[in-house]
């Protein structure tokens, strides 16, 4: 009975064929050989970009800081391994546009030298601020995907008071294993590391959510979070997008995050599990995070599983470790394949983000003609957001995107259920991210027009002053030349 | 006596000027729509005169005697021909509207002599330079109305699209428009 109450508490959603089987039995690979070259991108989160403190020529150890963070929402970028930085330029990113973004180059030395790291201390006895502070040094953002920069979110947690931690081991996304595999394996840290966040959030409760196709995944937190009692492990459905946060909250804890409002609203956070790994390890051992485990599959690997790679290795390279098949690649995808970036070539680096990494085939890849709307309302019922999906694409389509703003565009998260459902294969998120650039567009464009504005205003004030001040002096000197003529005269 | 009468008559004077008054401003009241102020508080008002007229005020007043299309303004785009049509209470159809492209100037260092010309034209002050200097674009600024354009005299300055960054990278509209679809 409680669970089908709890059913009830799951809006729209779809059950995706997973592609899991083929790695989720494989123990993460740390054999990937240290690459040459290392390409470590100075933007890998939300917020502003770092700022390089090294130099071209320099030698930096393994862990050492490459760009500080600048800002409040911002992160630092660390050496993933020892070696001479050789330049500091741009370089592709892991983008659908591959646009440069400015990169450190690292020519790696092969002796990954450490440099000697802060004594471990007991995270328990250090002030909540403190946790926060180390949090935000080691350069730990959100590794979900969304790469929010971890510390402003343990601040946000101790400041809005919230009651329970969530932590998210859904990885609902097909293919991905990266996160079930940690969590196999690195159970015990995990959970650590979920007891120094809730330590640095001065909150109790911890609820993780994983879905019910990772028996094994479930079994070892279990099993780490045995004796403590304010860890909970629920066992959640599996139905994509499960992993999205409102979902899960929505699921856990029974309340609605409202629209347009934040997660601290209902007195939750979430977080990634592999976050709480990163925070364990950024913590315990002053390991800032320079890799990470990314699950290499898709239809043109070879042998896809799940590698530990530094961060800047390129993707491709990646890709030949696992032995991809390049001509038979139909497309790259960074991410699932339902919210990852498919990517234009593969020679841009793994990032902060990369959760995964997708060589899929052509078959894999749906590429049906777009055939007319049938009216059958599938997206409509598969929406995790509650919106109408094929109405807000035919109001974007006919340019009124102040009226799919009216019926909710703003609250779509691109989860691509619709897309993934529609049987006319109406590219429907493709929309949906079009209006989202468009409206960001206008609001820059209204942002630079009140800019101008105000422009106009100085430079018309400043001419004002400046004629005022010339015919001040005009008249000055004026008056000046009369008075020596008249003393001329008297003279 | 002489006192009262002159109290008198300067009071009574001083009321039929007054009424004369009031009746003028009502009657006599000079017309100004103020539509058209509206209008001009939406525009960019760097009267750079891309769209024809002389400035910002002479194309609000032809919008609004209905002389001038909405969609008149380049650097507004089609973001300021909606509100326009919003604004004046007309339906504009947008789905042909070809966003008009911005081009904004950068100079040539290598052809800059440093005269300053450019940036005493400057509308938003965005050139920066100093005399026998290279001068330079601040591409956040400028509004594209050519104004430096005009006046280089060695034409180092030229209309360029802007650069295309992460941060301005957009998806672009879904081509696909299915035969026989429902609007």
């Amino acid at each position: 009975m409680i669970a089908l109450l709890q059913s009830l508490r799951i809006r729209g959603g779809i059950h995706v064929n997973e592609h899991k089987q083929a790695t989720a039995g494989l123990p993460i690979d740390d054999s990937f050989p240290l690459p040459k070259r290392l390409y470590i991108p100075l933007q890998q989160h939300v917020g502003k970009p770092a700022e390089p403190v090294v130099r071209v020529g320099d030698t930096v150890f393994k862990g050492q800081l490459l760009a500080h963070s600048q800002g409040l929402i911002s992160a630092p970028v660390h050496a993933p391994s020892s070696g001479t930085v050789a330049d500091i330029a741009e370089y592709p990113a892991p983008h659908p546009s591959a646009l440069p973004i400015r990169t450190v180059f690292l020519d790696t030395d092969g002796t990954d030298t450490v440099q000697s790291g802060e004594s471990a201390t007991d995270p328990f006895t250090l002030e909540p601020e403190e946790i926060s502070l180390r949090v935000a040094s080691a350069g730990v953002v959100g590794l979900g995907g969304a790469t929010f920069p971890s510390a402003v979110k343990l601040n946000l947690g101790r400041q809005n008071k919230i009651h329970t931690l969530l932590i998210n081991g859904g990885e609902c996304e097909p293919y991905l294993t990266c996160d079930d595999r940690l969590m196999q394996e690195n159970a015990a840290e995990i959970v650590d590391g979920i007891r120094i966040m809730l330590h640095g959030m001065e909150t109790g409760r911890a609820m993780v959510g994983i879905e019910d196709n990772k028996p094994e995944a479930l079994k070892a937190m279990r099993t780490a979070a045995n004796f403590h009692p304010n860890i909970e492990i629920c066992k959640i459905p599996t139905r994509y997008p499960m992993g999205w946060d409102r979902q899960l909250i929505r699921y856990l804890t029974g309340r609605e995050v409202p629209a347009g409002g934040r997660a601290t609203d209902v007195g939750v956070l979430m977080h990634n599990v592999a976050t709480a790994y990163a925070i364990h390890q950024a913590i315990r051992y002053g390991r800032p995070l320079i890799d990470r485990v990314v699950t290499v599959a898709g239809g043109a690997v070879a042998n896809p599983k799940n590698v530990r790679v530094p961060i800047g290795t390129l993707i491709s390279e990646v890709l030949v470790f696992c032995g991809a098949d390049k001509t038979r690649t139909g497309r790259w995808v960074m991410g699932g394949p339902m919210m990852g970036e498919a990517l234009p070539f593969a020679d841009v680096p793994v990032v902060k983000a990369t959760s995964g990494v997708l060589a899929l085939t052509g078959s894999e890849v749906k590429q049906g003609e777009e055939q007319p709307c049938i009216r059958c309302a599938r997206c409509i019922s598969v929406c995790p957001a509650g919106l109408l999906p094929v109405d807000m694409a035919n109001r974007i389509r006919n340019n009124r995107l102040e009226a799919a703003v009216d019926i909710g565009l703003k609250d779509c998260i691109s989860c691509g259920s619709c897309s993934y459902v529609c049987p006319s294969n109406i590219p429907l998120v493709h929309y949906f991210k079009f209006a989202a650039g468009e409206l960001a567009a206008r609001q820059q464009a209204k942002h630079k027009s009140e800019q101008t504005s105000k422009l106009i205003d100085e430079r018309n004030k400043r001419m004002e002053r400046i004629e005022k001040q010339k015919a001040e002096e005009l008249a000055q000197a004026r008056a000046a030349k009369e008075q020596s003529e008249k003393a001329d005269t008297t003279i | 006596m002489y006192v009262l009468s002159a109290i008198a008559s300067l009071a009574t004077l001083g009321l039929i000027l007054g009424w004369i008054l009031a009746v003028a401003a009502k009657y006599l009241k000079v017309e100004t729509n103020p539509i058209v102020q509206e209008l001009e508080a939406l525009m960019p008002g760097s009267q750079c005169g891309q769209c024809g007229y002389p400035g910002c005020k002479p194309a609000a007043e032809a919008l609004a005697r209905g002389e001038a299309l909405v969609t008149l303004c380049p650097p507004g785009g089609s973001a300021l021909a909606e509100q326009f049509a919003v604004l004046l209470g007309i339906s504009v159809d947008l789905s042909g509207f070809e966003e008009p492209e911005i081009l904004i100037a950068k100079v040539s260092e290598a052809t800059c002599t440093g005269c300053t010309r450019c940036f005493k034209v400057c509308p938003t002050d965005a050139i920066v330079g100093a005399p026998k200097q290279i001068h330079t674009v601040v591409a956040d600024a400028c509004i594209g109305c050519r104004k430096c354009v005009d006046v280089c005299p060695t034409e180092c300055l030229q209309m360029h699209r802007p650069e295309l960054t992460l941060r301005n990278w957009r998806w672009h509209k879904p081509s696909g428009q299915p035969a026989g679809a429902a609007a």
